[in-house]
Order: structure tokens, then C-alpha cells, then sequence
């Protein structure tokens, strides 16, 4: 580690030298090619849709959802359209035409439990829970499986290898593994054969200020996604007055992702 | 004194393999393009780079896998090396006006990467055109 950051400092006081000879080296040869003037940074198109999050994400706030299962209608599937649709899974996708339904991409589904002595059955969606102590994180060989400062667990798809450790871990099969080529991806959802991946709690519209895709569509109010570490928050208030639980809690993943009603 | 010496040596070297790569840079743009320099730079370019033309040509990667560090795991967006940001700009248009990939024969990225034998796999995940509407809105 130390040895690493030895050379690359040493990389970069060789490179700083260079560089100045470089630069004296082009302002003579290239012409008008090279343009000397320093601190030429312009505005970029990603930097005019400019969100909330340019100091990036803070352990200040933890993101979390609250489901109240009995405003879930059962048959209704909205949040996996919604779903499907802004982060290009699934129907209407170009997506795996050779996987059987098993093995496809699955960021968020509904399950219906059913209560053996009243037969009363209730519908919930299931997704990432967003654990505080996520179990894919710590079995990850590379650190691909990771949780950022605001509690928003990802597959960094940079570095993952694709063994799958992470799907055996996880307690809530909210993973899934992509066996085929992919193409036309959405540009905010980059997604590719070999990797695996899962609900992202839509980052890129929180980094922005926006609320996740399903939350958003689902007008039966049955979902609702805020930062509970703020006690002003709507979702703090609601979960100080409604009774909630996290989908297996005994197993200690202490989920972001917690649920009413049920 | 040796150190300097090697340094300069290691300048010469440098420079030789620059004069190479601004030339080739523009000989295969407009190789591909007979000459329009300026359609092959991409359709929504403007004039200028997220950085300095000559830097970008040199650090454009390692700028890129900088900053795909800094959006994924620390969330900070917008950022220069931004991929999204590479095809928002340097995609071209057919003449339907259509988007072709950044990444198809001959284009603005593919077309020097080809020259110089380098293979990316960014784009088996990454989008190869703009999202219309996001281009569209960024630029109201
Ligand atoms: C705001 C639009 C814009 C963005 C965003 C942008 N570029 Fe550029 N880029 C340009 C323009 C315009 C030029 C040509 C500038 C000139 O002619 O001096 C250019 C030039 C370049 C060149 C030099 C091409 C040559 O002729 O040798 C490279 C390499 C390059 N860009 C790579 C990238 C990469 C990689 C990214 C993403 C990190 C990126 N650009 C993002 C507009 C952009
Ligand atoms: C002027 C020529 C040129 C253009 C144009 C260009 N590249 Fe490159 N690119 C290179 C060269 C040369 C390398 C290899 C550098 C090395 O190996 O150190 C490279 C390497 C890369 C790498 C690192 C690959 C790896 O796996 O290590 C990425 C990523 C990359 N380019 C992205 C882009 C993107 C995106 C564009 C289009 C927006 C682009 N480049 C346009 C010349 C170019
Ligand atoms: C296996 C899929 C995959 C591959 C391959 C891949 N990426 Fe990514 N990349 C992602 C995902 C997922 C994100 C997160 C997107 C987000 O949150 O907006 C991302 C984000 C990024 C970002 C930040 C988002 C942006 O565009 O501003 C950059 C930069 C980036 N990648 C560069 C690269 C480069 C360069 C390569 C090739 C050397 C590459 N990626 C290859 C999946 C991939």
C-alpha cells in the first residue's frame, strides 16, 4: 500500500516535469493544434443538468423505503414496469432472448404471501434491501459488491467478475446475473454480459434530487422513499407512528427497505 | 544529473510518439470522413473538449477510469471524465440524422482506436448514442 503510494507519487513529480517539457514541445510544434492556455474546462452537457450531489453521496443520510403492504393491490405491477422502463430490463428491453425466466434479469418483483390459516394474501415488492450490514458486500472477492456513505448497495460492474458469490449470499434473491450480450442500454443504466446486478435504489435520479422510478409511478401510495436519518423526514415521521418490519430480521441485515402491514 | 539527463531523453521520446499521435489523430478522422472534420468530431461537439484538446488526446482514459471511481462508488456527478458525457458530444449523425454508435466502424472513438490497436469494453455496458431527450433537455 505505502510502496504503492511511494511510486505514484514519484509518478506524478516525473509527470509534472514531463508535462511542462511537453507542453513547451507542442506550443512549438503543433501549432494551432494545441492550444496552451491553461484551465481551458469548459461547461460539458453533464454538467448542465447539474444535480444536488457534486460533493457526492454523505453518511449523513441513509436512504430508505417504506411499503405499506396494504395499499399494494394484488395483480398490480406497476413498480416492475416502472422499473423495467428507466433502467431497461425486461419487457421491452432487447434483453436475453436465450434465458428461460429464471435466469433473467430480475431488479425488483412482486411476491404474494399467503397466510396458511386466514388464506389472506397479501402482494409486496421485492427488491434490494439496501442492507446496513449486506451480506454480498462482505463475501465479494474484488469489493465490486459495495454500500456507498448514504447506504445505497451496488454492484461496482467495473471490477465484478461475475463468480456470484453476492446472489448465493443474498438472503432476498434481489440479484441477478446477465448471461448475454446486451444492446441499446439506457445511458444512465450501463449493463453488460457477465456482471450481476440489482435494484440500484435508482441512483442516478437520487443523485439528482429525484425519487426512485417505482416510488414515482406507484399512485396507490404504497410506497414511500426518503432519508432516515433526517427525524423531520416524511418517511421518519410515518415509521415513528406506523408499526414496520424488516423482511427477515432475525438474520441481523438490519434492510433500508422496510415494510407495514404485514 | 543522470536522473535529468534520462528525463530528457525520456521528452524526446515522448514528443517523437506525440507528433505521431496528432497526426495520426487527424489523418484517420478524415480519412474516414473525406476531410469533414468537423462531422466526425461528433454531432453535438461545440468547440472545444472537456479539457484541452492536446490532454484529452493523451489522458483521456485515465481521466475516464478516474472519474467512473469517483460517480460510481462516491456518487459525485457531474464530473468531466464522465462516459455519458464522451457519446452526449462526440456521436455523429447519419444523414437520416440519426445517432450512429461511438463505437461503430470508423467513428470518433472506434476510428482511433482501431489505428491504434486498442480494445475497449466500456461499451458492452455503456450506451453508444445519446438519450435524445436528455440531450434535448440539457441543451433547452
Ligand atoms: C462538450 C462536448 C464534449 C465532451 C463532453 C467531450 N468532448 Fe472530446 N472533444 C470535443 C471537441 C469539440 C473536440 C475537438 C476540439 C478541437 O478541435 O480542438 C474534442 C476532442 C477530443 C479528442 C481529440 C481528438 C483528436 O482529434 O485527436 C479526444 C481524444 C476526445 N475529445 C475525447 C473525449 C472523451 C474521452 C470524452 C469523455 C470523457 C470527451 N472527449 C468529452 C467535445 C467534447
Ligand atoms: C486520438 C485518438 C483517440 C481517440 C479519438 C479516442 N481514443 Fe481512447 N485511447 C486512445 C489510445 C492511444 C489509447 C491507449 C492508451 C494506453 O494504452 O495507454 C486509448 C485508450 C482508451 C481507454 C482505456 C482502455 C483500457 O481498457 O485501458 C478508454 C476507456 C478510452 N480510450 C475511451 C475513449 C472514448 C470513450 C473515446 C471517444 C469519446 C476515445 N477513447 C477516443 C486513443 C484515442
Ligand atoms: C459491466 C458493465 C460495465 C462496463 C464493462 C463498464 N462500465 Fe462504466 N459503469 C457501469 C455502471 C453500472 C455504472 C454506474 C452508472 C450510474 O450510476 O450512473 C458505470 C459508470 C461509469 C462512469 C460514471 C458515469 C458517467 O458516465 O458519468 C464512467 C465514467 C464509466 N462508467 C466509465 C467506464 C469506462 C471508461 C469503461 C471501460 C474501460 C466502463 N465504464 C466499462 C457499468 C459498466
Amino acid at each position: 500500500m505505502s510502496k504503492d503510494e511511494n511510486r505514484s507519487e514519484q509518478q506524478a513529480h516525473e509527470a509534472q516535469v514531463v508535462d511542462a517539457a511537453r507542453r513547451r514541445f507542442l506550443g512549438q510544434a503543433a501549432g494551432a493544434t494545441a492550444i496552451i492556455a491553461p484551465g481551458v474546462t469548459l461547461m460539458t452537457i453533464a454538467q448542465a443538468d447539474s444535480g444536488a450531489a457534486a460533493e457526492g453521496a454523505s453518511s449523513a443520510k441513509r436512504w430508505g423505503m417504506l411499503v405499506d403492504t396494504n395499499k399494494c393491490e394484488t395483480g398490480c405491477n406497476d413498480c416492475v414496469d416502472a422499473c423495467q422502463q428507466e433502467n431497461g430490463w425486461g419487457a421491452g428491453s432487447s434483453d436475453e432472448g436465450l434465458s428461460d425466466s429464471r435466469q433473467k434479469a430480475q431488479w425488483i418483483r412482486t411476491v404474494t404471501v399467503r397466510d396458511k390459516e386466514t388464506k389472506h394474501t397479501t402482494q409486496l415488492p421485492m427488491m434490494c434491501q439496501h442492507c446496513e450490514e449486506p451480506p454480498c458486500v462482505n463475501v465479494c472477492p474484488t469489493g465490486a459488491s459495495m454500500k456507498r456513505a448514504d447506504g445505497i448497495v451496488l454492484v461496482d460492474k467495473h471490477i465484478c467478475i461475475g463468480c456470484r458469490y453476492c446472489m448465493m449470499a443474498c438472503p432476498y434473491k434481489a440479484r441477478s446475473f446477465i448471461h448475454e450480450s446486451l444492446h441499446d442500454q439506457k445511458s444512465h443504466a450501463p449493463r453488460g454480459k457477465g456482471t450481476v446486478e440489482s435494484c440500484t435504489m435508482c441512483v442516478h435520479r437520487v443523485d439528482r434530487g429525484d425519487q426512485p422510478a417505482c416510488v414515482e409511478r406507484c399512485d396507490k401510495g404504497a410506497m414511500m422513499f426518503g432519508d432516515l436519518n433526517d427525524p423531520n423526514s416524511q418517511i421518519s415521521r410515518k415509521l415513528a407512528r406506523v408499526s414496520s418490519t424488516q423482511i427477515r430480521a432475525d438474520l441481523g441485515t438490519k434492510p433500508s427497505i422496510r415494510y407495514s402491514g404485514i | 544529473m543522470v536522473l535529468s539527463k534520462k528525463l530528457k531523453q525520456r521528452v524526446g521520446i515522448l514528443a517523437v510518439v506525440f507528433t505521431a499521435l496528432m497526426g495520426f489523430g487527424s489523418a484517420a478522422l478524415s480519412d474516414n470522413h473525406g476531410g469533414k472534420h468537423e462531422r466526425a468530431i461528433g454531432a453535438n461537439a461545440g468547440d472545444a473538449c472537456v479539457k484541452e484538446t492536446s490532454w484529452m488526446r493523451r489522458n483521456h482514459m485515465e481521466l475516464l477510469k478516474h472519474d467512473r471511481d469517483r460517480t460510481l462508488r462516491q456518487g459525485i456527478r457531474p464530473v468531466e471524465g464522465s462516459i455519458k458525457g464522451c457519446v452526449d458530444c462526440h456521436a455523429n449523425k447519419n444523414d437520416q440524422g440519426a445517432f450512429i454508435p461511438v463505437d461503430a466502424e470508423g467513428e470518433f472513438c472506434s476510428g482511433c482506436h482501431t489505428y491504434t490497436a486498442v480494445s475497449l469494453d466500456c461499451f458492452e455496458c455503456h450506451a453508444t448514442k445519446p438519450d435524445v431527450s436528455r440531450v434535448k433537455r440539457a441543451g433547452k
